[in-house]
């Protein structure tokens, strides 16, 4: 299975089907610590692509994470690491960081490089992303960056990508 | 121009005119391309009244821009809808690059420009320090979510939540879109890091990768649940409390 896709045309076809594949297999693993720490009906969905979605939709973007707060989340406070899963192109395993109930840090641990065609694919598109929850921040500024009301035409714009991107 | 313009020069020898120019040529910018004025040049050729090949050499060189950039990001960007044009999503950047080119060519190398939310730095701030940028909470309009310390380069936003989170095209196929509220990029000027914000963030979640992919830019995407998910290089402007 993992050796069908040798040969890849388009880079960025490729790299947003590893990225979503990625992902996924993120999600997923979100979802699997979820279901471990917590069996809920909403856990029992691991697999189902909703699944995921309804465990990140637990992490609050307006709560104010504090000491007060620790273990309010839906996760327990450590560091997970998931299992290799195999996707097509090789194996991915992800750690996940939760302090506070929160899922603080998402990092990959394994990614395909025994074979040369994954290491050619992935020099390319391997996403060396991290993730974070927001958190506010106090330090002296001179200026901010933020999207404003002038966003209009790029709304526009955006659908007519969005047009362009469903062929 | 319906939109905040700010600019601040550190320089003492900084007089009055330079002010009114980089102002006037804001105005200049907003007469020509502004979709809200009846009777801008854009607005004439969407109306048939103007054809392209007889529109002013600024208007010209936009529309080259934007299938520049239409073919740099996969058709990801483009001003053409329902047979009009609309080039606002370009326009900003290039703006804030040009005026930034007449600050230099008047002598000043310590400065910034913030025209709706996108910036060119250049130099040093008044404390002989890189410029402090805040990037502004998504959710909250009065909250940094991070500071980033950055010289001689420009840093663009962009997103939806200023208009409201997800009303933008609630019905169809923009569901992906709904995933990230807040796209800021970080690249060698504020026309590369606008452009390429804009169409980024019309990828969707996958837009971060595709800033990845760039070289010479980092991002930082915010998605809907308050998740943050950056580029590889981004760290280094991060400034920690």
């Amino acid at each position: 299975m993992s050796n069908k896709r040798s040969r890849q045309p388009s880079g960025f076809v490729q790299s947003i089907k590893k990225f979503f594949l990625s992902a996924f297999v993120v999600l997923t693993f979100v979802a699997y610590i979820l279901h471990v720490r917590r069996p809920s009906p909403a856990a029992a969905s691991t697999g189902n692509p909703s699944g995921p979605t309804q465990a990140m939709d637990t992490v609050d973007p307006n709560a104010n994470p504090g000491p007060s707060q620790a273990q309010s989340g839906p996760y327990k406070n450590g560091t997970y690491t998931g299992p290799a899963v195999d996707v097509f192109y090789g194996l991915v395993q992800v750690q996940a960081v939760i302090q506070n109930g929160k899922i603080v840090n998402v990092q990959f641990l394994q990614y395909p490089n025994d074979r040369r065609t994954s290491v050619e694919i992935n020099t390319q598109v391997m996403p060396w992303l991290t993730q974070e929850a927001i958190q506010a921040q106090s330090a002296n500024i001179d200026i901010i960056t933020g999207a404003t009301l002038t966003s209009e035409g790029f709304a526009n714009s955006l659908q007519a990508a969005l047009q362009s991107a469903k062929n | 121009m319906g939109m905040p313009i700010i600019l601040e020069i550190i320089e003492p020898c900084v007089t009055g005119a330079i002010f009114d120019e980089v102002y006037d040529y804001f105005g200049y910018v907003d007469r020509k391309f502004s979709t809200y004025k009846e009777d801008s040049e854009i607005n004439r050729i969407n109306k048939g009244e103007l054809s392209l090949a007889d529109s002013s050499e600024d208007m010209q060189g936009i529309f080259r821009l934007a299938e520049e950039t239409r073919l740099n990001t996969n058709g990801f960007f483009e001003i053409r809808r329902d047979h009009r044009f609309d080039p606002s999503g370009i326009v900003k950047g290039w703006a804030i690059y040009n005026a930034a080119r007449r600050i230099e060519e008047a002598g000043f190398k310590n400065y910034y420009i913030y025209a709706g939310g996108d910036i060119q730095v250049s130099g040093k701030n008044e404390k002989g320090e890189d410029w402090r940028i805040g990037i502004q909470n998504p959710f909250d309009q009065a909250e940094i979510i991070k500071v980033l310390s950055l010289h001689d380069c420009g840093i663009a936003t962009s997103g939806t939540y200023a208009r409201g989170q997800h009303i933008y095209n609630p019905k169809k196929q923009g569901e992906h879109v709904n995933e990230i509220v807040s796209l800021t990029v970080v690249g060698p000027n504020v026309y590369e890091a606008d452009r390429f914000a804009t169409a980024a963030f019309a990828m969707g979640s996958a837009g971060i990768q595709f800033i990845e992919e760039l070289q010479g830019f980092e991002g930082y995407m915010i998605d809907q649940h308050g998740m943050a998910t950056y580029t590889s290089g981004f760290e280094r402007y991060v400034v920690h409390a």
